[in-house]
């Protein structure tokens, strides 16, 4: 295949299209927020707490009168970071690990693949509950706990791959040309199995995103003054007899990240390989 | 079989020490001395090894951990450090709540998923199919307590059917607790009712493609009694896997659940515990958590073996 013809059926798929274009807004949001917000976070007044959307506030105000939209573009820098520091744990740890059972088989199978089961034992929000145990709340919580439950999935999706693809004439071939197992692995088999390793990535991005939400809400992810969209969401369900718009904004942006991080991955496996399917759940 | 269920369940044992160890390593050792944290910097030497007694800190480290695992098992758990009650007690209030809500989030997610996933399935790329996916991708966004909250808004605020933050309890008649379960159990349902909707069509197409379901249509049963006595049969096998996989995952999203609707259930105990820094609590419910979640696994593998005999035969991992 060219990337010429990729790019033609890339452009055709309405999942890749519609899916990418949200992840980038989310993005955007996160890296815009780093030099400029509508309003200063810091910009409170209790005159035009929980106002309505105006021309000014596009979003309305929350309940010390902030910038709604400035808090969310600064929850979506947090979701971001949260998201591609989970991945890149899981990246790091899961791929190498997933490979290498592949690779030597045996007991180091073995072992590897008890030591997903066990982490697969403790489904994210429980491990998070065990790591805020210890460490208490804060930004490293989420990140820690979505990590080592990334670490297991990785590990798992590029393990099944690598095996199927070392059962390719080309493995065997260069496997019968008397190079290396880590020879092979590196060169003949990890580029092979980026494709899957990459939708799977696109999936857990947006359990990251879905988990980090859930632990902010619960009071064990990013603490004040760091906003996250489930601290918003959190602030917003106490005040839901006075404000019962304020659910809104906070919630329409986890949504619209995850919908378009779930479809950019529903697209990507379309259009690598149509027979793949990504491991669900969190 | 014996011997796939001797090895599978070796491994269970395997996978469920290891997960004991990991937990107890993790909140006896990792967070310091619990019986210090408790008494400040008030009390003499003796009062301290008192508390660590009383606390079951006293002893080596294997000895506390098997002192531990042994209570696990003959349930005695300890006392709570927050309110110096047995935690078996405690656990058996709270699962009052959790148990049912995770029950009737299963319930409604598969009333909700298996028609849905059928009706997209023989319906492919048609409206059918797309209305269906398209109610997927939306249910696999929505975070659960967003959802929670809306409903909260809605079905409490707005329209007040529903009365927030009470738990009228199972002594009595079982309708007003089944009632006030209701809205919590179905916004868990609805994100593990998208995944079970698109594995059920999945799972259904699969099936279509079968040469047994073409000679069960060239023999000229109609596609309904096809669909009935052939498809939906076999397409249960992978559909029942994902259900038992989800049962633990519901569990965990218990949690948040119960604290948009704050029903005093396993969750918000564990919750709490955090927030007290009662670790032994927190260390049980965990261990608990994740036990559940391996026999689940253990079960549904031996299930699917049951099902399907080439599994036992080959390493199916």
């Amino acid at each position: 295949m060219t990337r010429p013809s990729h790019f033609r059926r890339a452009l055709q798929q309405r999942n890749l299209m519609i899916g990418g274009a949200l992840t980038l807004a989310t993005l955007m949001m996160a890296l815009v927020s780093l030099t400029w917000t509508p309003h200063s976070p810091l910009d409170l007044s209790p005159a035009r707490r929980l106002a309505g959307p105006s021309a000014a506030y596009w979003l309305g105000t929350d309940h010390q009168g902030r910038d709604t939209l400035t808090l969310i573009m600064i929850g979506a820098r947090n979701s971001v970071s949260v998201g591609l520091a989970a991945v890149a744990i899981g990246l790091g740890v899961g791929v190498p690990l997933g490979l290498s059972a592949a690779t030597i088989r045996g007991w180091w199978d073995e072992a590897a693949g008890r030591i997903v089961d066990v982490v697969f034992a403790f489904p994210a929000v429980l491990s998070a509950m065990l790591v805020a145990a210890i460490l208490g709340g804060g930004a490293l919580t989420p990140v820690l706990a979505i990590g080592v439950f990334n670490i297991a999935v990785f590990a798992r999706v590029s393990r099944a791959a690598a095996i199927q693809v070392s059962g390719r004439e080309y493995v065997r071939a260069a496997i019968a040309l008397g190079r290396t197992r880590t020879d092979v692995a590196l060169r003949h088999v990890l580029p092979n199995i980026a494709g899957p390793v990459v939708v799977q990535a696109t999936v857990q991005f947006a359990v990251a995103i879905l988990a980090e939400a859930a632990l902010s809400y619960l009071g064990l992810g990013a603490q004040a003054p760091n906003q996250s969209w489930g601290r918003m969401l959190k602030d917003a369900q106490s005040l839901l007899f006075l404000a019962p718009g304020q659910p809104l904004a906070p919630g329409l942006a986890i949504a619209l990240a995850v919908l378009g991080l779930n479809l950019l991955g529903d697209g990507l496996r379309d259009l690598l390989d149509p027979r793949l399917r990504p491991l669900r759940g969190a | 079989m014996i011997a796939f269920l001797v090895r599978r369940s070796v491994a269970a044992l395997i996978t469920l020490t290891a997960a004991s160890i990991v937990v107890f390593l993790l909140l006896t050792v990792l967070p310091g001395d619990a019986a210090q944290l408790q008494m400040g910097t008030e009390g003499d030497a003796a009062a301290l090894a008192a508390l660590r007694e009383q606390l079951g800190l006293a002893g080596s480290l294997v000895g506390r951990y098997l002192n531990w695992v042994g209570g696990l098992l003959t349930g005695n758990l300890g006392l709570s450090a927050t309110y110096a009650t047995p935690i078996a007690g405690m656990l058996a209030d709270r699962l009052q709540i959790t148990v049912p809500l995770a029950g009737m989030a299963v319930i409604l997610s598969t009333l909700i998923a298996l028609p849905l996933g059928m009706l997209a399935a023989t319906q492919q790329n048609r409206p059918g199919d797309y209305g269906v996916m398209a109610f997927t991708q939306i249910g696999l966004a929505i975070p659960s307590f967003w959802l929670a909250i809306l409903f909260v808004l809605l079905f409490s605020i707005q329209l007040q059917w529903f009365d927030m933050g009470s738990f009228p309890g199972w002594a009595g008649s079982p309708m007003p607790a089944l009632g006030s379960l209701f809205l919590p159990a179905l916004a868990l349902a609805l994100s593990e009712a998208a995944i079970l909707a698109r594995v059920t069509r999945g799972a259904v197409l699969d099936t279509l493609r079968e040469d047994y379901v073409r000679t069960a249509r060239a023999k000229g049963l109609s596609p309904g009694a096809v669909l009935r006595q052939h498809v939906l049969r076999n397409a249960l096998i992978p559909v029942t896997t994902i259900v038992g996989l989800q049962v633990g995952f519901l569990l965990a999203g218990t949690v948040v659940v119960e604290a948009v609707f704050t029903l005093p259930g396993l969750g918000q105990l564990l919750l709490l515990s955090i927030n007290n820094r009662d670790l032994l609590v927190v260390q049980t419910i965990v261990m608990l958590g994740a036990g559940f979640v391996i026999l689940i696994n253990l079960v549904v593998d031996i299930l699917y073996a049951l099902i399907d005999p080439r599994i036992r035969r080959g390493s199916h991992r």
